[in-house]
Parts: C-alpha cells; structure tokens; sequence
C-alpha cells in the first residue's frame, strides 16, 4: 500500500471571474521512502497540490478527490483536528521562501521548540537539547548559540536549515519540499538538495520535491511527475523520462534547455502560454502549444495512458528511444 | 591593466565598453561610537566589451554584480577607476555630456513584474525615453514605439494595454523593447530570464541574440545560471566578493576552468544529462560577510585546496591559459 495515495484529487476556487479548477483530476502516489519529484511551469497547478495534501488551502479552495489517503487514515473525512495532529507530524513541508515563512517576531529556537512541544509534548531541559539536536543535524554550526537568533540575522541558506529542522522535528514519513532551492544561491542550492537527499535516505522519509528547475529534478528524484494546466501530463521514472519522454509537452520543456541546446544557436521554444482561467481549450490541454496536435486532440481530452513504466496524458507518444522532437517530426 | 586584457584576449572589433579597475567602495554605519565600515563592492574590476559580443558576469548574491551594474549604466559613480564609452572617459563629462552618454547604456531588469509602470499603457513605457531625450514629435514617437513592438514580437493593437494585461514573457519584451528605444549599443541586462519559465526563458533568449545580430549590441549579461550563459555569452567573469577570479573566452572556462570557486559553481549546477555531472566537488559553507573579508585570497576559507599561502597572500588576477585567473595554484588545476 502507497504512503500517500491520491485518486482523481481537483481543487477549485472560486473568484469574481467564475471557478477555476487549478489542480484538475490528478492521481498521485507516493510508497514509503520514495523521492517524487513534481514539475511543471507557474500556473500548473503543482504548489496548489501540495498545499490539498497538507490541507492548508484557504477557505476559497475546494478540495474533492475520489480517494485522498495517508498510511491508510483518509484525510477527506478526518476532521480537522485530527487532521493538525497529522500536518506537522507524520507529513512535513518546506516553503520556497525561508525569509518570508519563518516567523520574524520569535527565535529560530522557539520556532522549532513550538513544533516538539505541540507535537512530541517535550518540555524543559529535553526540548532544548532535542531542537539543538536538529540544528547539528541540518548542518547549522555553533547551534547552541543559535536558538536565540531571529531569522534576520540568519542568511538565506541558513534559515532554509531551521526551515527543514522544524519540518523533520517529528520525524515525519513524508516532507513535502515545494521549491525549497530557488530563492538561493547555486552553491547553497547544492548544500540544501544533498542535505534533503541525505535525511531521506538516513530516515527512510518519502519525499515529495516540487520545482521548476528539471536539472534539480533529474539530479535528485527516483519517480517524476509532470504537471501542465493542473493536470499531470507525464509521470515516469527519472532516468527514462529525461532519456526519452514521451509525452509532447516533456519533450519541448526539455528542448528548450539551454543545456541540451549546446552548439545550437536558436533554442527551441514552446509557443504561447499556459492556459489561464478564461482560455482552457476544448480538447487536449495542451494541444493549442503542441506541434503534433491533430483534430483529436483539438475536440477529444486524452486520458492518462500507460506507456513504458509509467504514463503519458496523450493520444500519439513521442516514440521511444532516445530522439529528440526535430526528428520525430521528420 | 588594458594592455593585459588585450594580450590574452585579443579583441577583433571595436570595443564600445573598456572599465579599468573599476571600485566602489560603500560606508556603513556601524553605530554611533563605532567608525564606518567600508564595503568593498567592487574592488578592481577591468573588462573590454566588444560591440556585437556578450560578455556574461557570473557569481553568487553578494559578489558584486548589481554594483557592476549599476556602475556601468552611470547611476552610480565608482569610487576609482575608469569607464570608458568609445574610449572617452565618463568621468569629468559636463552634465550635457552626460545625458548624451547615458542613452548609449540601457538596462534590462530581473523582475518583469516590478520593473514597469502599472499605471502606464505599454505605449506611453515606451515613448517616455523618446520624450524625455529626443525632439520627436508625438505621431513619430508612436510610429517608433509601433516599429520596436513588431521587432520584440508584440502586436500593434496592444499598444493601448497596461502591463498586468501580459504574461511574464510578454512583459519582459516590454522591458527589452524599452531599453532600445533610444537606439543604444551596450544594454545591460540583469538576470533578465531567472523569473521566467523554461519555456518562455528560451523565447527571451532567443530574441535578445537575434537582436544583438540586427542592431550589433554589445550585452552586458549577469546571470547566476550557468547553463543559461554558456548559451548566451562569448566571454565569462566569475565574481567573488567584488573581484573577478576568473575572467576568460566562454569555451576555455567552461571548459577548462581554473579557479577553483569556478569549478565548485560548474559542479554545484545541476544538469539534466547525467554524462554531464560534474565530480561533486562539494562547497563549503558560504559567502563571508563583505563587511569582514578574510585575509588572503578572499575564497580561500571555502576552498578544498586552500594551503598556507593562501591565507596571508592575496592572489594576483594574471593570465594563465588563455584566461585570466586569481589563484595562487592555478596551473594546477587541469
């Protein structure tokens, strides 16, 4: 049984302009000790998801899925305070920005003494020397000296650490990490992924990582997801799918790399935008931007179809094999 | 120093932008019975930009390149050192001069979003320069603003929309297209594409180098991708903390980097293709406070290779294969 198993989640909200489905029948899964990674450009729907599966969408977001379930607990039906017992605990999340997520009132040290407290009820001497513990662990040097700093006096790198020291605080099963490298630099960039990667395997945690950076993925997932206007276009291992992808959309996000682009002068580029709120098409999501688009495409919605140890939400997959999109279309 | 640049990299057109060790020095205030700190921001920068070439700055927040930037683009005076247009000296200009030379430079911004006006149609964003710096009447400061929209890849009746009404990519075409309005020869662009998304990342790239062919603009580009500027770029310098470590043709230092601060940056970037992961060399820690460099080559308290030398003597920047290159062990590093 998957740690995480998601069946047909959508997530909706509601505006003045009408609803807007952000998130649109994905089906997720993750098993104990996996690395998931999501990717996809701004506007598909892959940060909407994470915030579905730690329940922390505002009031305006609708969640409906078919089946929604943690190590076997279904958090569709849990209440919600049950449901705070689990968020925090048993599934953690690191947030893109550490400067703006972390509190700027309260110490990096109450910041992480507020999860052990409400979490694992430690108090006094063993909470102090348990939130020291997990400065060491991420890497902070001189922790002791740490607990009463304020996030400001802290760099970019450094507050990511605390932001992961309060995540694995619980040891949880499962961290959610949506964009933890991009507002830092390369080098620190480095330092986070191998510091993430090294208390995955330590612990055993699944790990979901969302990001835009496809180098990031490919460095660090075992099993890819790739996202396009709330839906999931591709989800394949990692190795096949950055040797071969088969679905149109991957294999243009990939083209247009500059690093697979060496020796060319033009990269090849995606034309047009992802579909907004008021111009979804009929059809295939994608077909509008697609270059093999056919008039199938252009009326029917394609399913989520097996294709070689994984999924591909298209009609006519790029052949397998290692060729790029120029020769398929020849 | 220009004599030095020339010799182990031989210009072959005509440099529009020489800087010679360029510095900006800043004070700060450390409280009231403490003396000011000084910040070196730049501290000795000297480059040669060609017109038609891109020349790539490259190094972590902290490094010193939106000081560069800043300084290049004239909003900032450097503290010493010169700055060349055309070889005349910015430095001693009358203030007519002045005006005159800051339309040659325009800049592109990181953030699409933030660096246009909400409140103006993408018409008025791009005559303003025009208004402010030329005598055009209206119909030919429109007609103008007409032509660079069809050069950047907008439409002509969008002329009369505000900036919110585009996406990030089109936006960015906004700023490209009002940097050229008043026909400049070296644009600098400050991490122009980091906002965008891969897919529109790749529009915006190619359209900057079908424009340096058509109008021979030489781009000053500062970027902390990698991948990004070994498309993009004809030479590279790697920054840290306001000096250049590694400055050099693209192909020889990406290739056969040098420095060692550059091959942690190459190795740190992630890569898509496993064949081209670099040996993980891992980084240690991270930039020191600029307030409070460390004696020495000022790289050396990350560096894996650091030695004894390295703590007390700072490397001179100084020609070593066809680059130049500020460590004391840099024939070494093959």
């Amino acid at each position: 049984m998957p740690l995480l198993d998601i069946k047909n989640l959508s997530v909706e909200f509601t505006t003045r302009a009408g609803t807007f489905r952000a998130v649109d029948g994905i089906d997720l899964t993750v098993d104990e000790g996996e690395v998931v990674g999501i990717v996809g450009e701004s506007g598909s729907g892959k940060s909407v998801t994470s915030l579905a599966v730690m329940g922390l969408l505002g009031s305006n977001g609708k969640v409906v899925a078919d089946r929604m379930s943690f190590a076997g607990t279904d958090l569709l039906t849990l209440n919600p305070s049950a449901r705070r017992k689990i968020t925090g605990k048993d599934v953690a999340m690191v947030f893109q920005e550490p400067m703006t997520s972390l509190n700027p009132c309260f110490t990096v040290g109450f910041q992480i003494m507020e999860t052990l407290k409400v979490h694992e009820g430690l108090s006094g001497k063993a909470l102090r020397n348990r939130a020291i513990e997990l400065l060491e662990q991420v890497g902070i040097p001189a922790p002791e000296s740490r607990l009463s700093a304020f996030p400001h006096q802290l760099s970019g790198g450094m507050n990511q650490r605390v932001m992961i020291a309060i995540a694995i605080a619980c040891n949880p099963r499962l961290l959610v990490a949506d964009e933890p490298t991009t507002a830092l630099d390369v080098t620190i960039q480095k330092q986070i992924l191998d510091l993430l990667v090294r208390l995955q395997k330590e612990r055993g945690m699944a790990l979901i990582l969302i990001t835009h950076d496809m180098g990031v993925v490919a460095e660090t997932a075992q099993r890819v997801v790739v996202m396009y206007a709330g839906q999931v276009a591709e989800t394949r291992p990692v190795a096949d799918l950055f040797k071969a992808p088969r679905h149109p959309y991957t294999g243009a996000l990939l083209d247009a790399l500059p690093e697979r682009a060496l020796g060319k002068r033009r990269l090849p580029t995606i034309p047009g935008v992802v579909p907004g709120i008021s111009d979804r098409p009929q059809g295939c999501l994608f077909n509008p931007r697609c270059r093999f688009a056919t008039e199938r495409c252009r009326i029917e919605r394609p399913a989520l179809f097996d294709v070689d140890a994984g999924r591909a939400r298209c009609f006519y997959p790029l052949p397998d094999g290692p060729v790029g999109v120029e020769e398929a279309l020849r | 120093m220009s004599d030095f640049l020339t010799k182990t990299m031989p210009t072959t057109g005509p440099v529009v932008l020489e800087a010679i060790h360029l510095r900006k020095h800043y004070a700060v205030k450390r409280g009231a019975f403490k003396p000011p700190a000084t910040v070196k921001a730049l501290d000795g920068v000297s480059f040669q930009l060609e017109a038609g070439k891109t020349l790539a700055v490259v190094g972590e927040s902290g490094c010193g390149k939106s000081t560069l930037a800043r300084s290049v683009t004239m909003i900032e005076p450097p503290s010493s050192g010169q700055l060349l247009y055309d070889g005349r000296d910015v430095v001693g200009r009358t203030a007519a001069e002045m005006k005159e030379l800051r339309r040659t430079v325009q800049m592109v911004f990181q953030n699409p979003y933030g660096s246009l006006n909400p409140r103006k149609t993408v018409g008025s964003i791009l005559t303003e320069p025009l208004v402010i710096n030329t005598p055009m009447g209206k119909q030919e400061r429109r007609e103008k603003a007409l032509g660079m929209m069809a050069k950047v890849g907008l439409r002509p009746d969008q002329i009369d929309r505000y900036p919110h009404m585009f996406s990030g990519g089109q936006r960015q075409r906004i700023a490209i297209a009002r940097a050229l309005m008043l026909n400049p020869r070296v644009v600098v662009a400050d991490e122009p594409v980091s906002a965008l998304d891969v897919s529109i990342q790749a529009q915006v790239l190619n359209l900057m180098m079908d424009l340096q062919e058509e109008l021979n603009l030489a781009y000053l580009f500062i970027s902390h991708d990698l991948s990004v500027v070994r498309h993009i770029a004809d030479a590279i310098m790697v920054m840290y903390l306001g000096r250049p470590v590694e400055h050099g043709p693209k192909d020889v230092v990406f290739e056969r980097p040098r420095h060692p601060y550059t091959r942690i940056l190459l190795a740190a970037t992630p890569r898509v293709n496993p064949a081209l992961r670099a040996e993980r060399v891992i980084p240690k820690g991270e930039l020191p406070s600029p307030l409070n460099p460390p004696p020495g080559c000022p790289f050396h308290k990350r560096c894996p290779y650091a030695t004894e030398r390295c703590s007390t003597e700072v490397p001179a920047l100084r020609p070593v294969d066809e680059r130049l290159v500020a460590c004391h062990y840099a024939e070494e590093m093959a």
